[in-house]
């Protein structure tokens, strides 16, 4: 059995457990659904390409193209590109709330309504 | 290999590291900010030129060929971004150089607006969707510090609902091209066009397309993914609005645009159709809630929701006239809205505060800039001669040709609602008299000196001027952007100039 249904439901279980920590009024719950998003779209791009396992995409000595059915190694370089973006960007997203709780005092979405209309 | 596309892309990251390099030096990190800007304007002229001589320019990166390879490629629609894109940079780099405080400077203000424009050329020369997503990336993490520059509290606010929705619109984008890959095996734009019509699961393509949507649509805050940007474009420093209020919404624009008119084609019928509803509504509710503000950052900022509404109308109704009518409207969307920032800055000089009941009085005090805040607030508004009678004008005759009469009314009435919006700023921060009293000083505090203030109304004059340049000398614009128009629909010219001539 392949493994792609199975990463499609834990991605399915990892959006929807996102968007209910994101519906949340704590900052924390916030900033964890939104890490989770992150994983999960990442685990969807791994899922959509296609799985293939135990070949590694190497050319064989003397010749130019891969023999047989290799991995695709796109995917893989998307993702750890994904995932470093998303590293530094939920890094900052981190420090934001930490510094939102000193500056407001509470950890909770519903006391920072001043700016909104 | 032509060095101009991958130019605007080299400038704001070279200046933005020299900047960093002298983090100590304020002054230093002053001229690198101007200079960054007039080498970024130099290089989008430079680039416009070279694309209207020749057409699509791409440059392939590290010399491998597309689709294999990383791809910048510029169209006219690419190439006027950019300069647009340098221009305000230019802009807004030289109205700092009075607004920002030392203390918004020492924490890194100057390269974080150079990485901003690194950015967002970037976004508008890539040629590659994922590279879209890593380009939205790099200005997004410039936009976040600067919005919580200084670090107040509505700042910090503001920027919790920023950060949220854009990473979750960030996000969705990363979903929408892992899913593109799965099922066209390639991430080129050019190659996705030329595959897009074989694809067999045609229904599965639409979805994708309309997460792409969705995601963008977010980033130019359209009805209903808009909230974020009410929340926070009023709270940072007035320099950081304006660039903001330039640049970051055009950039969802502008991947709207290029994925509906090159890549997402294929189901019009569901596209179309959602983009001209959501134009409306996007038209409609931001003028709308301006109308309820009395702040005048917030009614500018609401603004530029309903403005978003009009592009996205000219796309939606997908007619060479109409597309060269989001062009411009982006073009003078940009200058008109800037400027009214900035002029939002002067006048906070002036009084110390934002607010509409407590301003007043301006006019018998600052003639001059009274006149500029006319001519950028009626040109919103979209009276002849300026700019935004222009524009307006394409798009609602774009709208009578395909006969979509019910889009062209709710334009029309926007126009109205922005006028009375307007006015209401003019009645009551510049015509009634000062609530201060008499005899109140003209000036608070942090007046800069007659050098400071120079500084300060050139930018602000330049953009007013080229308001009224845009409407009165219509011409080269108005051929520019039917060109561009065109060049847009005409996609198999578009993928031929980057994958070669053995592309379909």
């Amino acid at each position: 059995m392949t493994a792609e249904p199975l990463l499609a439901i834990l991605v399915g279980v990892l959006f929807a457990t996102a968007t209910y920590l994101m519906l949340r009024r704590s900052l924390v719950k916030l900033v964890i659904g939104l890490i989770l998003l992150s994983n999960a779209a990442n685990l969807l791009i791994f899922a959509t390409s296609g799985l293939t396992r135990g070949a590694p995409p190497l050319i064989p000595e003397g010749m130019l193209t891969p023999d047989g059915v290799v991995a695709d190694p796109l995917p893989q370089a998307l993702i750890l590109t994904a995932i470093v973006i998303s590293f530094g960007v939920l890094a900052f997203a981190v420090v934001l709330i930490h510094r939102a709780y000193e500056v407001v005092g509470a950890d909770d979405l519903d006391e920072m309504k001043d700016t909104d209309t | 290999m032509r060095i101009e596309v991958a130019l605007p892309v080299i400038i704001p990251l070279f200046f933005g590291a020299l900047a960093l390099a002298f983090w100590q030096w304020r002054g230093v990190q002053r001229v690198v900010g101007v200079v960054g800007g007039l080498s970024l304007t130099a290089a989008g002229v430079w680039l416009l030129v070279a694309v209207w001589k020749d057409g699509v320019l791409a440059m392939h990166m590290g010399g491998w060929q597309a689709p294999f390879g990383i791809v910048l490629a510029a169209d006219l629609l690419s190439a006027t971004m950019v300069l647009l894109t340098g221009v305000m940079g230019l802009i807004v780099a030289l109205y700092s150089l009075v607004s920002m405080t030392r203390d918004h400077e020492r924490f890194g203000y100057h390269p974080l607006l150079q990485l901003l424009l690194a950015g967002v050329a970037g976004a508008f020369l890539t040629g590659d969707i994922f590279n879209l997503y890593v380009w939205i990336e790099v200005l997004l993490v410039a936009s976040f510090a600067l919005l919580i520059l200084g670090g107040e509290r509505a700042q910090m606010e503001g920027a919790i609902k920023y950060v949220t929705l854009n990473l979750v619109s960030s996000l969705i984008l990363l979903a929408a091209v892992g899913l593109t890959y799965g099922l066209f095996g390639t991430l080129n734009m050019a190659e996705l066009a030329a595959y897009m019509g074989e694809a067999e699961n045609t229904g599965l393509v639409t979805v994708v397309g309309v997460l792409f949507m969705v995601a963008f649509a977010i980033k130019a805050a359209a009805f209903p993914l808009f909230f974020w940007l009410p929340a926070s474009y009023h709270t940072p420093p007035v320099a950081i609005s304006a660039i903001f209020a330039a640049l970051l919404t055009k950039v969802g624009v502008y991947a709207l645009i290029r994925f509906f008119t090159l890549m997402f084609t294929e189901a019009p019928e569901v596209t179309q159709n959602i983009l001209l509803w959501g134009s409306g509504f996007t038209m409609l509710v931001g003028v709308l809630g301006a109308a309820a503000q009395f702040e005048f950052r917030r009614i500018l900022a609401f603004h530029s929701v309903s403005q978003i509404g009009y592009i996205i109308m000219g796309l939606a109704l997908h007619t060479p006239l109409a597309l060269a009518g989001s062009l411009l409207f982006i073009l003078h969307h940009s200058i008109v809205k800037t400027n009214l920032f900035l002029i939002s800055g002067i006048s906070y000089f002036a009084r110390g505060t934002h607010e509409l009941k407590d301003l007043g009085g301006l006019y018998r005090t600052h003639p001059g800039l009274s006149v500029l805040f006319l001519i950028s607030a009626l040109s919103l508004a979209g009276l002849p001669p300026l700019s935004g009678f222009l524009v307006k004008l394409m798009l609602v005759r774009a709208g009578l040709e395909v006969e979509a009469y019910w889009i062209v009314a709710i334009a029309l009435i926007t126009g109205l609602l922005t006028f009375y919006s307007m006015v209401k700023i003019w009645a009551e921060a510049f015509w009634k008299a000062d609530p201060r009293g008499e005899q109140a000083p003209a000036n608070g505090p942090a007046w800069p000196g007659r050098g400071g203030l120079w500084l300060l109304y050139a930018p602000v004059a330049a953009l007013a001027a080229l308001a009224v340049l845009m409407g009165v000398a219509a011409e080269p614009f108005l051929q520019l952007a039917m060109a561009a128009g065109e060049q847009m629909l005409d996609v198999d010219a578009y993928v031929e100039a980057i994958l070669g001539d053995d592309a379909r």
